[in-house]
């Protein structure tokens, strides 16, 4: 077993070697290396074709289009398009946006730009289990409101949102939805054909493709019109103006292609080694889930580690690469936004780590992380003060803390 | 975040892990910090007839940097008086242990732990 042990493929995954293979094919003099955009030679025709062939395998996994394909370069860039584009855009219809507290920042520093143009935003609290209901959305909706972006899956806490229930009320009162699926494309269905959703943001790197490319999905029934972020030579069907990168476009859709294929029996195995690792853990006194377990795609498992700073334990776990909602890491001692607003408190925040598991997880490497996980919580609560006066029935919220 | 190897040291073998009896007299508990803020620290001096620390412990819970500063002070202030543990300075302690800038804050927690201490006893022996 090769140390450490990767299980942070929430943060980004390895390129697939068959992804690797393609990609390189695009790049030297042997390859394909021409600028799709030119149209007068076949070093311009091949790589059009082999970016064609990639935006028919994105959309075939969304049921979608393939010219309702736009290539950026990640989901950060595709989720600013999407709603600068559309805001900006429709901003005669309304000035009213709907987004959700838990949403990752490139959704949430975006909506606050467009505070600072004159938009009003509503940032929905989750229930406790991390879901936004249909409900509170309805109770939001505006006349006024132009633009709903809500996430698929969340970054943090794994949870599925009810994307087609979103679908049906944003519809019914002429609003756009966009919808970041970073997190969920190629591991639990997205049909656009089903969802009635207007935008939907993938990223390459989450899912076995290479990093520094993604994609917006853009509705062509209803027709949905952007204004464009990025300007120049009017790629894109000028909604983002840029050189396409052949060789990440190619990779991208090979594996979007794999996902298609394997998800089914992929996500049969990462749930058993998810369960694994949890089996293997929540024995222990103080263990909590973060987010609802039920409604929660197989790779995620989020777990608050009572009295244990999560940190030191990101630390004592070496061997493990994983993320902690632990704020010590920023410079702002602020842990977990995600779990603040789903209603934990500051010290199950700070004693959470994210687990997320994929392609490459072994039994044995499961196994393995649950023997240290065990062995250093033990340790480290040995040394936790608020560990023994948990354990001397002392309420730690009745005790005056010096905040610092 | 790259950790200095005192740190490591530190936390991967804390100096000094452990309890006294806080109601004994010769003891002097000290306990800063809160849970919110990710980071408590329990220190412990055990205080001879002549006002010197013959032994410390301390409980710590927060990253890797706390831990480290509060179990190099239970190293520091042994065969200290009061007084000479009490000069002990946050500069001194991030200086050992090369703590990054986001990370003095630990520093200053272990600070006040010994200065938390030596209150408790005063006020205990008064």
């Amino acid at each position: 077993m090769k140390l450490p042990i990767y299980l942070d493929y929430s943060a980004t995954t390895p390129v697939d070697p068959r992804v690797v293979e393609k990609m390189v094919q695009y790049l030297s003099v042997d390859g394909d290396f021409g600028n799709p955009a030119s149209r007068s030679h076949r070093f311009g025709w091949q790589a059009e074709e082999a970016v064609d062939i990639a935006r028919e395998q994105i959309a075939d996994l969304l049921n979608a289009d393939s010219r309702e394909i736009v290539f950026t370069s990640g989901a950060t860039e595709s989720n600013n398009l999407a709603i600068k584009g559309a805001a900006h855009f429709y901003q005669k219809k309304g000035k009213h946006i709907i987004t959700a507290k838990t949403e990752h920042k490139a959704v949430l520093d975006t909506c606050r730009q467009l505070e600072r143009e004159g938009f009003e935003v509503t940032y929905l609290d989750p229930k406790e289990d991390g879901i936004v209901t249909p409900e509170q959305l309805k109770e939001a909706l505006r006349d006024d409101t132009v633009l709903v972006s809500l996430m698929h899956v969340n970054n943090e806490i794994g949870v599925i949102q009810d994307i087609a229930a979103y679908g049906e009320l944003c519809r019914a009162n002429k609003t756009i939805l966009h919808v970041d699926a970073a997190q969920s494309a190629g591991k639990i269905e997205i049909d656009v054909q089903k969802m009635k959703v207007d935008l939907i943001s993938f990223s390459g790197h989450k899912i076995y493709g290479p990093k520094g490319i993604g994609a917006l999905y853009v509705s062509r029934k209803p027709r949905i019109r952007l204004e464009a972020q990025m300007h120049g030579g009017g790629h894109e069907r000028g909604m983002r103006s840029g050189t396409l990168a052949t060789h990440q476009i190619v990779a991208m859709g090979e594996a979007f292609r794999i996902a298609k294929e394997e998800m089914a029996s992929e996500n049969e195995r990462v749930l058993a080694l998810r369960n694994r690792l949890l089996n293997g853990v929540n024995d222990m006194e103080e263990v909590y889930v973060n987010g609802s377990l039920e409604n929660r795609v197989a790779g995620n498992i989020n777990i608050s580690f009572n009295y244990v700073e999560g940190e030191s334990l990101v630390m004592a776990l070496k061997d493990l690469a994983v993320s902690s909602g632990s704020a010590c890491t920023s410079a702002s001692l602020e842990p977990s936004y995600v779990l603040r607003a789903i209603g934990r408190d500051d010290e199950l925040a700070h004693s959470s780590i994210r687990f997320s598991i994929g392609r490459f997880t072994t039994e044995a490497e499961i196994d393995y992380a649950i023997k240290i996980i065990r062995e250093n919580i033990g340790r480290l609560r040995d040394m936790s003060p608020l560990w023994d006066m948990y354990k001397e029935g002392i309420d730690i919220n009745s005790i005056e803390w010096s905040h610092h | 975040m790259a950790y200095s190897e005192k740190v490591i040291d530190h936390y991967e073998n804390p100096r000094n892990v452990g309890s006294f009896d806080k109601d004994d007299k010769s003891v002097a508990t000290g306990m800063v910090g809160a849970p919110a803020c990710g980071d408590v620290m329990k220190l412990q001096l055990k205080i001879d007839a002549n006002g010197i620390i013959e032994d410390a412990k301390f409980k710590t819970y927060g990253c890797g940097s706390a831990i480290a500063s509060s179990s190099l002070v239970t190293e520091w202030v042994k065969g200290k008086s009061l007084e000479e543990a009490g000069k002990i300075s946050n500069t001194e302690i991030s200086a050992e242990l090369a703590l990054p800038p986001v990370k003095i804050h630990c520093s200053i927690l272990a600070e006040d732990a010994i200065k938390a201490a030596i209150e408790d006893y005063k006020s205990k022996n008064a």
